[in-house]
């Protein structure tokens, strides 16, 4: 093995640390913004958001969303649409009673 | 897609007696369970996003009962965990067999450690009194009870998981070590993978509904 070839495997971990780093981060930031006084209105909404964007980066990077064809993409897509119909339709109802 | 190349150098596709491996297919048949899974997390979900909307008050205070360090160092060790089974996954993928077999070690360890920490998690309230139907937590306004019930019923369904997805990857371990997970047929331990990231994505979530909405 040569060393282009210990540099492209290595690399491919290197990828995987950068993205757990950011994990980290954000989970700072989730906690940060919670404790943080003046955003107190706006902490829960930022706290799922942030959520969001880690599962993201989750689904993309460690579960290889993004090598993936769009047969996977579009039926994740259809699995958390459906999810999204079904809370929102609940609300629909709990929120006007 | 896993590819083997034969003697002459071209591309082959692994076959067992049977057949023709479905890379492809064994994938797709892993998401199709994940979607699963993500109607029945969602369910739960759906439960606390409309008791929440009903005794939002009740809820601030009840979260604020909850440790948030421990609550973090969870969040800290699965995030930790989904890094090392990508690793492991990868690893072998490269035949670095013995680094995938470490970081599925480091992975059931961590996944162990998460579930002693809730151990003493659930233990602290049930010390005090308050577990699913107990006379402490009756006693209780309608949305603290609310709260912890979905509380016990979400981490421990999660929890559940959790343990079903330390003894998967136990087995995938053995299978690493025996050869049959190998660089040219991880399909298994790629599905594993898949997996414990939903399970870290559960958490992703449960975090900060339970903890933080202080």
């Amino acid at each position: 093995m040569d060393r282009d070839d210990l540099q492209a495997q290595t690399a491919g971990y290197s990828h995987y640390l950068c993205v757990w780093a950011a994990l980290l981060v954000l989970l700072g930031m989730t906690i940060a913004i919670a404790r943080h006084e003046l955003l107190a209105n706006y902490s829960v909404l930022g706290s799922l958001v942030i959520a969001t964007v880690k599962a993201g980066l989750v689904l993309s990077y460690f579960m290889h969303l993004r090598n993936e064809g769009w047969v996977v993409k579009g039926m994740l897509l259809l699995a958390i649409g459906a999810l999204t119909f079904i809370i929102a339709l609940t609300f629909v109802d709990t929120w006007y009673r | 897609m896993a590819l083997g190349r034969n003697s002459n150098q071209q591309a082959t596709v692994p076959s067992t007696e049977q057949g023709r491996i479905d890379y492809a297919g064994k994938k797709i048949g892993m998401w199709l369970f994940l979607f699963t899974e993500l109607l029945f997390f969602g369910g739960m979900f759906l439960l606390y996003a409309v008791y929440r909307s009903r005794y939002p008050a009740e809820f601030h205070w009840a979260a604020q009962q909850e440790n948030l360090l421990l609550g973090s160092i969870n969040t800290m060790i699965l995030l930790s965990s989904s890094l090392t089974m990508a690793v492991a996954v990868s690893a072998i993928g490269k035949a670095h067999r013995r680094l995938s077999c470490l970081m599925q070690m480091v992975t059931m360890l961590s996944a162990c450690c998460f579930l002693i920490i809730k151990y003493f998690e659930w233990g602290a309230k049930i010390s005090k009194g308050i577990y699913p139907n107990s006379p402490v937590l009756l006693a209780h306004e309608k949305g603290d009870i609310l709260f912890f019930s979905l509380y016990f019923v979400m981490t421990g369904i999660h929890g559940l998981h959790v343990l079903i997805g330390i003894i998967v990857m136990a087995i995938m371990l053995f299978f690493t070590r025996r050869g049959v997970i190998a660089p040219d047929n991880f399909a298994k331990l790629e599905n594993t993978g898949l997996y414990w990231h939903f399970v870290d994505i559960v958490w992703i979530y449960l975090f900060p509904l339970f903890y933080l909405i202080t």
